[in-house]
C-alpha cells in the first residue's frame, strides 16, 4: 500500500477548489469554474468507486491505513476505512457532483465562491468518514461548520442569517463537550488512535460521562429531539445544493459517529443509555412525523421527515443487533439518496414558481408528467415502499427492534404509517388534484440537467431497493466485527466488575 | 566584563535609542528616516537575540538577570512582532499626522523595558523594566494629542496603571520583607514555610500583573485605551505588553512562588474563568472594532492564564504557544483594520465592514480566516492554540475550567460570527482604497497563511516551546 489513496480522496476537492480560485472571474459566463468543479468531483467519485472495487469486503480490519506523525509526536494523522465508512465516502462523492450540476440559475452571485465552498465541504466530509484518530475526526467534524455557515448565510433565503447562526452555535455547543471528552480520553488511555482504543478499552468508571459528552455532539448533529430545531430552519433557508449536502451527508456524520465511537469505545455506557436513546428516537419518530403532517412549506416538511428518519437510524443503532445496525446504515444511505432527491425536486418547482408553500401548487401532473414520475419514486422511497431502499432500511431496523423490545418496535412501526401519511399527502397536494393556480400553467417540464441529476438518484434508489446485496455485503463483516467487539467488551467489563 | 556579550541585544537597543534621539533633535524633518532606522535596528536586534538563543541558562550581574530558553523565545516573538507592528503602522501614522520622531523611539524604549522585564531575575530589575515600558506606553496611548479620545485613554491608562504599579510595588516590598531577598531564586529558597506576608505579597503582585495583561477584574482600562489610542498603538498594546507580562507571570509563578502554588492556583483559575466569560459576553454588544478586539483580548488572556493555572510544564508551554498564535491572529486582524481607508480616513466601526466581500474579496477572506481562527474553529491556528491549553488543563483533571472555557468559546463565536455576517451577508457600502504599503500587505499575507496552513505542520512551534521547562 504505497499510494495514499485516502489522502488523495480527501485532498482532491481542495486542490480543485484552488484551481477554481484561479479560473476567470464569474461575471457573465461562469461555466468554466463549474466544469472544473464538476470534473474534480466526478474524478473523486470514480476514485472512490475504484476504492470500493479494490476494497476487501471480507476483511474486518481497517484498510488503506495511512499513519503519519502530525501533532508533535503524540497525535498522528491516521486515516483508514472499513466496510461502513466506504459506503459513506461513496455517498459523499456521489452526492457532490449532483449538487454541482444542480447549481444553476438560482445562484447568480459568486458562483465561484459557492463551488469552492462545496468542494471544501466535500474534503471535510470525506475526512470525517476516513479518520481513525479522534482528534483528526474532531478537526474534520468541526471544520465543516465554516463552509456550511457560509453556504446558508450567503446564498440562503430570507431568514438566512438567523438560520446560519442557529446552525453554527447549536452544533458548536454540542461539539465542545466532545472535545473535552477526546482530550480526557487521551489522558486516560494515552492515545486517541481509534484502533488502539478498540484494543485497550476505556475504564468503566469514565464511560458514562464520556458517552454523554459524545452524545451531546452527535445528538445535535443527527439531530435528535429536542435539539433538532436548527434543522428545519437551516434546511428551509439554505439554497437547494446546501440542503442536499446537509440532509444527505452532514446528518450522517453523527450516525456514523454513533456506530464508530459511541458503540465501539463505550459499550457499557451504550448499554446503560439504551433506553434514553430509544425514548428520544421514538419521540423524534412520532412527534416530528406529526409536525411534518402540518407543515405548509415543502422544505420544512422534508426537514421534519429527516428528523423522523434519523430517529429510526438512532433506534436501529442502539438495538445492538446485526439487523438493527445494518438497517441503520442502509437507512442512512437510503435517506441520503432520497432526501437529496426530494430537496432537488423541491428546488425544481421553486425555481419555476418561487414559492415553497404547498397550497400554491396542485395538479402538476398535467403539465409536468416527467416530474410527477420521478417525484413519485422519491415519495415512495421516503415512505419506505418495498422495492425502494427506504423499505429495506426501515424493515431491518424494525426487525432489530422487535428482537430487543417489542413495545418500542410497535411504536416505531406507527411512525412508518405516519411517514406514509405525510409523504402521500404532500404528493397529492402538489402533483395530483385540480390545478387551481393559473400561474402554474407556464411551468415547463424537467430540463436536461434536471433529468440527469434526478435520474441519477432514481437509479440507485430502485436498484438497491430490489437488490441490496452489494451494500449489505460491504458492511456485513464490519458490523459483525463491531458487534463482536462490543459484546466481548461488555462481557469482559462485567466480569472484571464482579 | 565578559558578561556583556550576553546582554548585547539590550545594549545595542539602548545605544540605538539614544542615537536616534540625537539624530532626531539635530536633523530637521527626520521622522521617516528614524522610523525606517528603528525598523532596521529591530531587525538587527532580532538577529542578535537569535544569535544568543543557543544559551540554555546564563545568570548575570549577581543573579539578577537571567537568560534562558523562556526569555530567549519570548524576546524573539516580542521583537519579531515589534517589526511587524512597525511595518503595518507606517502608512497609518503618516495619514493621521503622527509621524514624529518620538513615535518610533518610544516604541523602541518600551521594547527595551519589556526585554528587561522578560529577563529579570530580581524584583528591582523587574520593576525597572516594567516602569520603562509603562512610561513609554502612557505617552504612546495619548500620542494623538489633538484627539479627545486619545488623550483620555492616555490619562486613564496612566492613572490606573500607576495604581497597579503601586500595588505591585507594595507586593514586591512585602515579598522582600518576608523572604529577605529580592532575588527570585533566593525568594524561592527562603519561602519554604507558609506565612501570610508572602501570601499578601503574591496577591498584590498578581493584581499588578493581571492589570498589565488586562485580565478580569482588572480589565477596565482596556476597552477605552484600545479605542482611544491610534490604531497602530492599539496593535502594539494588543501584542507586545501582553507577551512581556505573560512571561513575567510565568516567571513569578514558577520561580519565586513555585512552592506556594496552593496559594495562587485558585486566584489564577478565578481570573482565568472570569476573563473568559466576561470577555465573551461583554464583546457581544460592541460597535467599535477596536473596542471589540479589546474584549476579545481579555477573553484570550483568560485562555492563556488557564494554561498557567495547571502547575505543569505542559501548561506553561501551552500558554506560550497560545500567546504566539494569538499575536499572529492580532497582527492579521489589525492589518485588515489598516486597510479600511477611504480618502485619508480610517474606519473602525463594525458597520463599516458591511458588504465588504463584494468589492474586496481577498481582504474579506483574510478577515474571515482570522475571525474563525479567533473563535477557535478547526482547522485554523486558533483551534490548536486552545487545544494545547485544554490538553494541559484536562491533564490536571481541571474539568470545570475546561468546560467553562469551551462553553465561553461558543458565546465568543457569536460575536465573531456577527462580524462575518456583516462582511458577507449584509448589503455593500462604499469601496475602500486598495493601494496599501508593501509592509502591510506582506504582514497580512504572512499572518493569514500562517493561520490557514498551521494544521499542515502543527508541531513547529510546540517543538521549540517544549524546550522551555520551569518545573
Amino acid at each position: 500500500m504505497n499510494f495514499p489513496i485516502l489522502s488523495s480522496l480527501i485532498l482532491l476537492p481542495t486542490i480543485g477548489a484552488l484551481f477554481i480560485l484561479f479560473t476567470k472571474s464569474s461575471s457573465g459566463k461562469y461555466q468554466s469554474s463549474k466544469y472544473v468543479a464538476l470534473f474534480i468531483s466526478l474524478a473523486n467519485f470514480l476514485l472512490s468507486l475504484y476504492l470500493w472495487y479494490v476494497f476487501d469486503k471480507n476483511s474486518v480490519d481497517f484498510q488503506f491505513v495511512e499513519n503519519r506523525e502530525w501533532l508533535s509526536g503524540f497525535i498522528n494523522y491516521k486515516v483508514g476505512i472499513d466496510g461502513i465508512s466506504i459506503l459513506f465516502i461513496i455517498l459523499t462523492t456521489f452526492i457532490t457532483p449532483i449538487c454541482i450540476i444542480s447549481v444553476n440559475a438560482t445562484i447568480t452571485n459568486k458562483l465561484k465562491d459557492f463551488l469552492i465552498a462545496i468542494l471544501i465541504m466535500e474534503t471535510f466530509m470525506i475526512g470525517v468518514f476516513c479518520s481513525l484518530d479522534l482528534v483528526v475526526f474532531y478537526l474534520f467534524f468541526e471544520a465543516g461548520l465554516i463552509p456550511m455557515f457560509l453556504i446558508i448565510g450567503i446564498w440562503g433565503g430570507e431568514r438566512r442569517v438567523y438560520s446560519a447562526f442557529k446552525f453554527f452555535l447549536y452544533t458548536l455547543s454540542g461539539s465542545v463537550l466532545m472535545l473535552v471528552a477526546i482530550i480526557a480520553i487521551y489522558w486516560i488511555t494515552g492515545t486517541t488512535d481509534v484502533e488502539k482504543l478498540y484494543e485497550l478499552g476505556i475504564q468503566v468508571e469514565y464511560q458514562n460521562l464520556l458517552w454523554l459528552a459524545f452524545f451531546s455532539s452527535f445528538a445535535v448533529k443527527t439531530p435528535m429531539w429536542p435539539v433538532h430545531t436548527w434543522l428545519p430552519d437551516a434546511h428551509v433557508e439554505a439554497p437547494t445544493a446546501g440542503s442536499v449536502l446537509l440532509a444527505a451527508i452532514l446528518l450522517k456524520m453523527a450516525g456514523y459517529g454513533f456506530i464508530r465511537f459511541s458503540l465501539g469505545l463505550f459499550p457499557i455506557a451504550s448499554e446503560n443509555f439504551t433506553m434514553l436513546v430509544y425514548v428520544l428516537s421514538l419521540i423524534a419518530i412520532i412527534y416530528t412525523s406529526l409536525v411534518a403532517l402540518m407543515q405548509e412549506d415543502m422544505k420544512k416538511l422534508i426537514a421534519y421527515s429527516s428528523v423522523a428518519h434519523m430517529g429510526f437510524v438512532t433506534l436501529g443503532i442502539f438495538t445492538m443487533t446485526q439487523q438493527g445496525i445494518e438497517g441503520s446504515i442502509f437507512q442512512m444511505i437510503s435517506h441520503g439518496l432520497v432526501s437529496a432527491a426530494l430537496f432537488l425536486s423541491v428546488g425544481v418547482v421553486y425555481e419555476r414558481h418561487h414559492t415553497r408553500l404547498i397550497n400554491k401548487y396542485g395538479g402538476l401532473v398535467s403539465i409536468m408528467p416527467r416530474y410527477a414520475i420521478v417525484f413519485m419514486v422519491f415519495t415512495l422511497g421516503a415512505l419506505g415502499l418495498p422495492g425502494t431502499t427506504g423499505f429495506i432500511g426501515e424493515f431491518l431496523i424494525l426487525m432489530g427492534a422487535f428482537e430487543k423490545n417489542i413495545l418500542v418496535a410497535m411504536i416505531a412501526s406507527l411512525g412508518v404509517i405516519l411517514g406514509a401519511a405525510y409523504m402521500l399527502w404532500l404528493f397529492k397536494r402538489v402533483v395530483l388534484g385540480e390545478m387551481n393556480n393559473q400561474e402554474l400553467k407556464s411551468m415547463n417540464d424537467l430540463k436536461t440537467f434536471e433529468v440527469i441529476t434526478l435520474s441519477a438518484l432514481v437509479i440507485p434508489i430502485l436498484f438497491f431497493g430490489f437488490y441490496p446485496e452489494p451494500l449489505i455485503n460491504s458492511i456485513e463483516a464490519s458490523v459483525e466485527n463491531t458487534l463482536n467487539m462490543y459484546n466481548f467488551d461488555l462481557i469482559n467489563n462485567l466480569a472484571s466488575k464482579d | 566584563m565578559e558578561n556583556f556579550q550576553y546582554i548585547l541585544p539590550e545594549i545595542f537597543l539602548s545605544i540605538s535609542i539614544m542615537l536616534f534621539l540625537l539624530v532626531g533633535v539635530f536633523k530637521k524633518s527626520s521622522a521617516s528616516l528614524i522610523y525606517n532606522l528603528s525598523n532596521i535596528s529591530l531587525i538587527i536586534l532580532l538577529a542578535l537575540i537569535i544569535n544568543l538563543s543557543s544559551l540554555d541558562k546564563v545568570y548575570l550581574f549577581n543573579n539578577s538577570y537571567l537568560i534562558d530558553n523562556l526569555s530567549n523565545y519570548m524576546k524573539i516573538i516580542l521583537v519579531g512582532s515589534g517589526i511587524f507592528v512597525m511595518l503595518t503602522g507606517s502608512k497609518y501614522i503618516q495619514v493621521i499626522n503622527l509621524n514624529k520622531i518620538e513615535y518610533p523611539i518610544l516604541i523602541l524604549s518600551s521594547i527595551l523595558g519589556m526585554m528587561i522585564m522578560i529577563s529579570s531575575n530580581d524584583l528591582i530589575v523587574f520593576y525597572m523594566g516594567l516602569e520603562l515600558q509603562s512610561l513609554a506606553l502612557y505617552v504612546l496611548a495619548s500620542f494623538n494629542r489633538d484627539n479627545l479620545l486619545s488623550t483620555e485613554s492616555g490619562l486613564k491608562y496612566f492613572v490606573l496603571s500607576a495604581l497597579s504599579s503601586g500595588l505591585l510595588l507594595y507586593g514586591c516590598s512585602l515579598t522582600y520583607g518576608f523572604s529577605e531577598s529580592t532575588n527570585f531564586d533566593q525568594i524561592l529558597i527562603n519561602s519554604t514555610e507558609f506565612n501570610y506576608g508572602t501570601t499578601f505579597g503574591i496577591v498584590f503582585i498578581l493584581v499588578g500583573l493581571a492589570f498589565k495583561i488586562s485580565a478580569v477584574p482588572f480589565h477596565m482600562w482596556a476597552p477605552d485605551v484600545y479605542q482611544g489610542s491610534p490604531t497602530s498603538v492599539t496593535l502594539f498594546f494588543a501584542i507586545l505588553p501582553k507577551i512581556a507580562a505573560l512571561s513575567v507571570f510565568i516567571k513569578f509563578l514558577y520561580t519565586p512562588f513555585a512552592n506556594m502554588n496552593d496559594q495562587w492556583q485558585t486566584i489564577i483559575v478565578f481570573i482565568s474563568i472570569a476573563s473568559m466569560i466576561f470577555g465573551a459576553v461583554a464583546a457581544i454588544g460592541q460597535k467599535n472594532l477596536k473596542r471589540l478586539i479589546a474584549y476579545s483580548s481579555i477573553s484570550h488572556m483568560g485562555y492563556a492564564l488557564a494554561g498557567l493555572a495547571t502547575v505543569s510544564n505542559q501548561g506553561i508551554q501551552s500558554s506560550i504557544t497560545y500567546i504566539s498564535i494569538y499575536l499572529v491572529m492580532n497582527l492579521a486582524f489589525f492589518s485588515c483594520l489598516f486597510m479600511l481607508r477611504r480618502n485619508d480616513k480610517y474606519y473602525e466601526n463594525i458597520e463599516d465592514l458591511s458588504g465588504l466581500s463584494k468589492k474586496h474579496p481577498i481582504l474579506s477572506f483574510s478577515l474571515l480566516i482570522v475571525l474563525f481562527s479567533l473563535a477557535g474553529i478547526p482547522p485554523l491556528a486558533g483551534f490548536f492554540a486552545k487545544f494545547y491549553v485544554f490538553l494541559a488543563v484536562i491533564e490536571q483533571s481541571m474539568y470545570f475550567l475546561a468546560i467553562v472555557g469551551l462553553l465561553a468559546t461558543v458565546v465568543a463565536a457569536f460575536y465573531y460570527l456577527r462580524i462575518i455576517k456583516i462582511i458577507y451577508f449584509d448589503p455593500e457600502k462604499e469601496e475602500y482604497e486598495t493601494s496599501h504599503n508593501l509592509g502591510l500587505k506582506i504582514t497580512l499575507a504572512i499572518s493569514t497563511i500562517f493561520i490557514l496552513a498551521y494544521f499542515i505542520y502543527p508541531s513547529g512551534i510546540t517543538e521549540i516551546v517544549s524546550k522551555i521547562t520551569m518545573i
